[in-house]
C-alpha cells in the first residue's frame, strides 16, 4: 500500500550538487537504510521525501502518487529527528497528541491512540511530564511515539539514535527493529553508522557524494561490494586494501606487491584476465585472513610483521605490516602472536576481492 | 562565582559587586530621600548646622501629596501607560511577524532587509524628530496620544524585530519542521510551537519596548504641547521646573512614582527576561 519511489532525483544548492540522479524503489513494509559518510546526500534525500526540501529535478512518489509539490502535512508521513525535536512547552501526552489534534481527530480517539502508542513504547508513566524532565532514551521513545500515533504510511528516521550513548543505542536499535516488525510500516532510515545500517535494514543504500553506490540486502553488500568505497565502508574493522600488479605466470594469474605474492583464486582468473600486466587493488576482510597452517597452500600465504595486538576477547585483531602496507587480521582468540614477531598469514581464497584502480568498481 | 582562596573571592567578587550595587542604587536612594525630605531641610545651605544630605529626621509625604493634587501627574501617568502599551503592542506584533519571516522564510534579499532594519534603528531620534514632526503636522496628529503611538514604533519595531530574529534563530528548525509534518500549516506551527517556545524572547522584547517608550523624551517633548496630554518624563520636567525654580521634592516624587511601573514589570519577568537575552531553548 505504501511504496516509495524516487526517479532521477536531483538536488542542487547554489554551488553544491547534493543529490545526483537517485533512483530507488522502496517496497511496501520495507525497512530501507540510507547510509554514507556525512555530506553524502542521504539526509537531503530523506528531507526531499518529507517535503522539507524542494526537489531540483526528478520526482518522488508515495503510494503511486507523485508528491513533489505536496506540503509535508499532506504526504502522510512521520519523521523522527536526530535531536528529537520534542515541543518543549508541551507534556509528553500533548507532544504525541499534537499531530492528531492538527488533523482534527476527536478526543477519545486521540486518547486511545496515545495510550496505545505509550504502551507499545513503555512510556505510560511519563505522559504528564515535560520533555526536559526526560532522559535521552525516554525522549527518543516519545519522539517515536509521536510518529506512530498517526499511523502514517511511511516513517522517516534521520539519525535517530546518534544522540544516545553506545549502550542505549544498541538497545534502541533492537527495539526499533521489533517495532518495525510489529507495525510493518514502510520506513526510510538515515544513518552514518554502518552497523546500524546492517542490523536494521531489509535493504541498505550506500551513498557517496550524492550518488547511490550500491543497493542491496546487508549480506549482499558485505559479500559482494560493488566498488572499493562500499567494500571499505561496510564491515568493521574495514577491509584491507593493497595496491597490486597482476602478473601472468605458468598459466595462472598472480597478484604481486612488495612483500606479498599470492595466486588469484580460480573463479576470479577469468575476470582478471584483461588486467594481466596492469595494476589493480586487492581487498581482503580482516576476518578472511588467518595464521597459516600446514594445510594452507603456499600460493595463498604471505609474510607479515605484527605491529599491534588488540585482544577483544572473542577475537584478536593483529595490525600487521605486509611489505609497506598495513593490514588488520582478525584471528582466533587462542592465537599466540607477539609484537614485532614475523608470521605467515593465509587468505581465504573464496573471499578475495579485486577492484579496478580507475573506476574503483569491483572486478 | 570565582573559585579559589578566600581573599581572592573578596577582592575579585564581593568588593566590585558591592561597588556596582552602591553606584547603581544610590540615585534611587537619593530620589527617595529627596521625596520624603521636608522643604525646610531641602533648601538649606551645605554649611548650615546639622546639615545632613543623606538622612532626614522628619520624613513627610507632602511632596507626593502636592504632586498628585497640584499637578496633572495622574493624567500623565495614564497617558504614558496608554501610549507605552499601545506602542509596545503594535511594535511587538510587527516585530514578531517580521522577525519570524527574516529568520525562517527564504526570500530574496532577506539578509539585506534584516541589516536595513537594523540600520534604521541606528538613526538617532534627535535627527529623526524633525521630518517626523512634519509628518505629524500633515496628518494633524499633533498634541494627541496618536502622535506618539504611531512614532514610537519607528524605533521599537526595528528593535523588536532584531531581538526576536535572534531569538527565533536559536530555536531548532526541526521543531517547526516536525510540526509541519505533524499536520500544521506554517501559521499554526508558528502560533502553537514557535511563539510559545519563544515566550522569553517575546517578553524581553516587550519589556524593552515598554521601557523605551515609557522613558522616551524627545518625541514626547516635541509632539505634545498641552499639559493634559503630556507623558511623565516631559510633564515632570516641564511643569515642575518653572524658569530657574526647581521643585525638587515634587520632581523626585514624580521620578520615583514614574519608575514604579517599570521596576514592577522588570521584577515580575526577570527570569524570562534573563533567559530571553541569553537565549537558550532546549528541545
Amino acid at each position: 500500500m505504501a511504496r516509495v519511489a524516487m526517479r532521477s532525483l536531483n538536488k542542487k544548492y547554489d554551488e553544491v550538487h547534493a543529490v545526483i540522479d537517485v533512483n530507488l524503489d522502496i517496497r511496501d513494509k520495507e525497512f530501507v537504510v540510507l547510509v554514507g559518510p556525512s555530506g553524502c546526500g542521504k539526509t537531503t534525500t530523506l528531507r526531499m521525501v518529507a517535503g522539507l526540501e524542494s526537489i531540483t529535478s526528478g520526482h518522488i512518489s508515495i503510494d503511486e502518487k507523485i508528491v513533489n509539490e505536496l506540503p509535508p502535512m499532506d504526504r502522510d508521513i512521520a519523521m523522527v529527528f536526530q535531536n528529537y525535536a520534542l515541543y518543549p512547552h508541551m507534556s509528553v501526552y500533548d507532544n504525541m497528541a499534537f499531530g492528531l489534534k492538527m488533523r482534527k481527530f476527536d478526543k477519545p480517539e486521540i486518547a486511545k491512540r496515545v495510550q496505545e502508542a505509550a504502551e507499545i513504547l513503555g512510556i505510560e508513566q511519563l505522559l504528564k511530564r515535560k520533555p526536559r524532565q526526560l532522559s535521552g532514551g525516554q525522549r527518543q521513545r516519545v519522539a517515536l511515539g509521536r510518529a506512530i500515533v498517526r499511523h502514517p504510511q511511511v516513517f522517516l528516521f534521520d539519525e535517530p539514535l546518534s544522540n544516545l550513548d553506545a549502550k542505549l543505542r544498541v538497545q534502541m536499535r533492537v527495539e526499533l527493529k521489533k517495532l518495525h516488525e510489529r507495525l510493518g510500516t514502510t520506513a526510510i532510515y538515515v544513518t552514518h553508522d554502518q552497523v546500524e545500517a546492517m542490523t536494521l535494514g531489509d535493504r541498505v543504500v550506500v551513498m557517496r557524494d550524492g550518488r547511490v553506490q550500491q543497493v542491496g540486502d546487508p549480506m549482499e553488500l558485505y559479500n559482494e561490494p560493488a566498488n572499493r568505497f562500499v567494500a571499505g565502508f561496510i564491515g568493521s574493522p574495514a577491509m584491507n586494501f593493497a595496491a597490486v600488479r597482476i602478473a601472468g605466470q605458468n598459466g595462472g594469474l598472480w597478484a604481486e606487491s612488495e612483500g606479498m605474492r599470492i595466486q588469484v583464486p580460480e573463479p576470479m582468473q577469468k575476470r582478471l584476465q584483461s588486467y594481466a600486466g596492469k595494476d589493480a587493488t586487492f581487498g581482503i576482510r580482516p576476518e578472511d585472513l588467518h595464521i597459516a597452517t600446514a594445510a594452507d597452500p603456499k600460493e595463498l600465504t604471505f609474510d607479515a610483521v605484527v605491529e599491534v595486538v588488540e585482544r577483544l576477547g572473542s577475537e584478536i585483531l593483529l595490525d600487521v605490516l605486509v611489505g609497506t602496507t598495513t593490514m588488520v587480521a582478525s584471528v582466533e582468540p587462542t592465537a599466540k602472536a607477539k609484537v614485532h614477531e614475523q608470521l605467515r598469514l593465509a587468505v581465504n581464497p573464496e573471499r578475495v576481492h579485486f577492484f579496478d584502480n580507475e573506476t574503483e568498481a569491483a572486478i | 562565582m570565582i573559585e579559589g582562596a578566600h581573599w581572592r573571592r573578596w577582592v575579585f567578587f564581593y568588593v566590585p559587586v558591592t561597588g556596582f550595587v552602591v553606584a547603581l542604587l544610590f540615585p534611587f536612594y537619593w530620589m527617595i530621600i529627596t521625596t520624603i525630605r521636608p522643604d525646610k531641610e531641602l533648601y538649606r545651605p551645605w554649611n548650615a548646622v546639622n546639615y545632613n544630605p543623606f538622612w532626614t529626621t522628619h520624613p513627610t509625604l507632602e511632596h507626593i501629596h502636592d504632586l498628585l493634587t497640584e499637578t496633572l501627574f495622574s493624567t500623565w501617568m495614564l497617558n504614558t501607560m496608554l501610549i507605552s502599551l499601545a506602542a509596545t503592542a503594535i511594535s511587538l506584533f510587527c516585530g514578531l511577524l517580521a522577525g519570524y519571516a527574516l529568520s525562517r522564510l527564504k526570500f530574496p534579499f532577506a539578509g539585506t532587509i534584516g541589516t536595513g532594519i537594523f540600520i534604521t534603528y541606528l538613526v538617532p531620534q534627535t535627527l529623526l524628530f524633525i521630518p517626523l514632526s512634519d509628518i505629524i503636522r500633515n496628518f494633524k496628529l499633533g498634541d494627541s496620544p496618536w502622535a506618539l503611538i504611531l512614532t514610537y514604533p519607528t524605533f521599537l519595531i526595528p528593535f523588536c524585530t532584531w531581538l526576536l530574529m535572534g531569538y527565533f534563530k536559536s530555536i531548532p528548525k526541526e521543531l517547526e519542521e516536525c510540526a509541519r509534518i505533524d499536520g500544521a500549516p506554517r501559521w499554526k506551527a508558528m502560533l502553537y510551537i514557535i511563539f510559545p517556545v519563544a515566550i522569553p524572547g517575546i517578553l524581553s522584547a516587550g519589556i524593552f519596548a515598554f521601557t523605551l517608550s515609557w522613558n522616551e523624551f524627545i518625541y514626547a517633548l516635541v509632539f505634545l504641547s498641552s499639559p493634559e496630554q503630556k507623558t511623565v518624563p516631559v510633564g515632570v520636567t516641564s511643569e515642575l521646573v518653572r524658569g530657574d525654580v526647581f521643585y525638587w521634592g515634587e520632581l523626585m516624587a514624580g521620578a520615583l512614582l514614574g519608575s514604579i511601573p517599570v521596576a514592577f514589570v522588570y521584577s515580575f519577568f526577570v527570569e524570562y527576561y534573563v533567559s530571553g537575552i541569553t537565549g537558550s531553548v532546549k528541545g
